[in-house]
């Protein structure tokens, strides 16, 4: 991330450490995952050694420290997802995007996880993409969503390269 | 809120839901009592935390008001990351007024001027509306003439965030990895301070409790589990849902209203709760004299295997344990080897014996609830379905 808008993100939020898991998040919402530099810089900042922050950040499964697509995708995998068929879901989508879970596409947007309880046992199989929610999927419905995020990025010509953001 | 069959036995309200009352309003009326009688208010109506733990909420809050400083926070546990639980989750749609109004109500009481609610990653998608509530709510507060003003935070993606310390570790810049109690929150919470950490419900039914006396929450449940409780309903069931219900049902009762005729278990309680099987749903009562829950309630019937819902289960622990201590870190993961391998006849049917005893220490020997929870689901499965984790 570039040097002016990483200070941004840190000036807002301000330098003790308890602002620590605020400045990481809003890192990964703006480029998806933390790189080694900005890792080093927001260390720097709030006057941490880099292993802390990467200690921390290692530690959330919702802060990456390795690249990842522009959206991520976030199946559901308990065992109430499981019985309501969120393995045809996950199918449907590995083979549309022809993207296995943990992987990233080469264009750098999607990657697709599974992930524990994202608290809609009431309405699965559900999946987060970033920060919307899908729920009730049949292996249909999610293809349907996921072409949508398709058409999207090809109208926009989003850069897929999620380092330039 | 959905509502009940009508032959059903079981005693649905609608006590956090109903919208009788104007938020506000009940949070005025609080303001004008004494404190001590707030609190003690909450002791004699008996309620206990609504997040799995059950610690009596007006004794919380009588520690923490007569801990030392004028430096002290309360925390809206919004983890809820409990398999089968997402009661939180439409509190926080419907009702979150309420909440916060709760939280205000404990700040009061405690002398806490600083609300935290923790929400899950997993509901990011809520956070935006949630802090358009909050800055409505802090400018009432500020009209109440109440020193008290709301945040939220965000996890990231950690069950055992949900669990007190790892969650004020959390907040802390930290790893979220539990600490040693004592100290409890109350005495050295967030930032060593003082710190009330609560569930979104018992934050709810604490602000209704002020208003409704205590007589009239204690009606309801039984002497150990005073009161109602919201369940999440998940699984082999026509009606998935969130529903109000008195404390200290019995579970065939809720198998003949929310079963699909052919229920075989339910999972009282999440992962980390107990697996009770057919025979046994009309001896076991919800609540605290029985199986207490956070509210998770998950039915499987009889094409359902347990071996999938054993396995489920303990690859969430081995992904979700933190790591720390090695009851746990390695516990879990010989659990799930071990059952692997017997399904496989790589060890015998008799080696489950030794896995109840790897549970058995990690119950004994873990820091924290995560690892000392796991055997409840493990022993209960393997016990009552042996032949299903063998063959
Ligand atoms: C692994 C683990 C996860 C937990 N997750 C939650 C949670 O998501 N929400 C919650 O309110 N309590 C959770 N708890 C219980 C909390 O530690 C704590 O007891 C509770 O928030 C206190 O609030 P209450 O007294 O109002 O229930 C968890 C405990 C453990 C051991
Ligand atoms: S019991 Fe498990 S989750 Fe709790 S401190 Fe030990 S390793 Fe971490």
């Amino acid at each position: 991330m570039e040097e002016f808008a990483l200070t941004k993100i840190v000036n807002h939020h301000g330098t003790e450490r308890e602002k620590l898991m605020p400045i990481l998040q809003e890192i990964v919402d703006k480029q998806s995952y933390l790189s080694d530099d900005d890792m080093v810089k927001v260390a720097n900042a709030l006057q941490l050694s880099a292993a802390e922050v990467y200690g921390t950040a290692s530690f959330y499964s919702f802060l990456p420290t390795q690249k990842r697509g522009i959206y991520v995708i976030r199946v559901c995998k308990s065992i109430i997802a499981r019985m309501k068929g969120s393995q045809e879901v996950l199918q449907a989508i590995s083979d549309q995007l022809n993207l296995k879970p943990g992987e990233t596409t080469a264009d750098g947007l999607f990657s697709l996880e599974e992930v524990n309880d994202i608290g809609w046992s009431d309405h699965e199989p559900a999946m987060l993409i970033n920060d919307k929610v899908y729920t009730d999927l049949t292996p249909e419905k999610a293809t349907r969503i996921i072409s949508k995020y398709l058409e999207q990025a090809s109208q926009s010509k989003l850069s897929f390269n999620p380092t330039q953001n | 809120m959905e509502t009940l069959t009508n032959n059903s036995t079981l005693r649905k309200t609608d006590l956090i839901f109903g919208r009788e009352h104007d938020t506000l309003s009940l949070l005025k009326e609080a303001l004008q009592r004494e404190k001590d009688e707030i609190i003690n208010e909450l002791i004699e109506s008996g309620l206990r935390g609504r997040g799995g733990a059950g610690f009596p909420t007006g004794l919380k809050w009588k520690f923490a008001k007569s801990a030392p400083g004028n430096e002290k926070y309360i925390v809206c546990n919004a983890d809820e990351g409990e398999p089968g639980t997402f009661k939180d989750r439409i509190i926080l749609e419907k009702a979150a007024d309420k909440v916060f109004a709760g939280m205000a109500l404990g700040g009061y009481v405690t002398g806490a001027r600083h609300g935290i609610i923790y929400l899950r990653g997993e509901y990011s998608w809520m956070r935006n509306s949630l802090l358009l509530k909050i800055d409505d709510m802090n400018t009432a507060f500020k009209q109440l003439g109440l020193d008290f003003i709301l945040e939220i935070r965000m996890g990231s993606g950690a069950y055992v965030c949900g669990e007190e310390t790892a969650l004020i570790e959390s907040m802390e810049g930290k790893r979220g990895e539990p600490r040693n109690k004592p100290p409890f929150p109350v005495a050295k919470g967030f930032n060593n301070k003082p710190t009330i950490v609560n569930n979104v419900e018992t934050l709810v039914y604490a602000l209704l409790i002020s208003h409704l006396g205590a007589a009239a929450f204690a009606a309801f449940g039984t002497e150990q589990s005073a009161g109602t409780k919201l369940f999440s309903v998940s699984g082999d069931t026509p009606q998935a849902g969130v529903y109000e219900l008195e404390l200290g049902m019995k579970l065939s009762d809720f198998v003949a209203e929310f079963g699909d005729g052919d229920t075989k278990a339910v999972q009282v309680g999440g992962a980390s709760g107990f697996c009770v099987p057919r025979r046994k749903f009309d001896q076991t009562i919800i609540g605290f004299e029985g199986i207490p829950t956070g509210g998770s309630m998950m039915l499987f019937n009889s094409h359902r295997s347990m071996y999938h819902v054993l396995h489920n289960y303990l690859e969430f622990f081995v992904e979700e344990s933190c790591g720390q201590c090695s009851p746990c870190r390695v516990g879990c993961q010989q659990l799930l080897l071990g059952i692997e391998a017997i399904k496989a006849r790589k060890k015998p049917a008799s080696y489950l014996k030794e896995l109840i005893r790897i549970a058995d220490t990690m119950r004994l020997a873990s820091k924290c609830g995560l690892g000392q929870s796991v055997g409840n689901a493990f022993d209960s499965i393997v016990e009552e379905f042996k032949e299903e984790i063998i063959y």
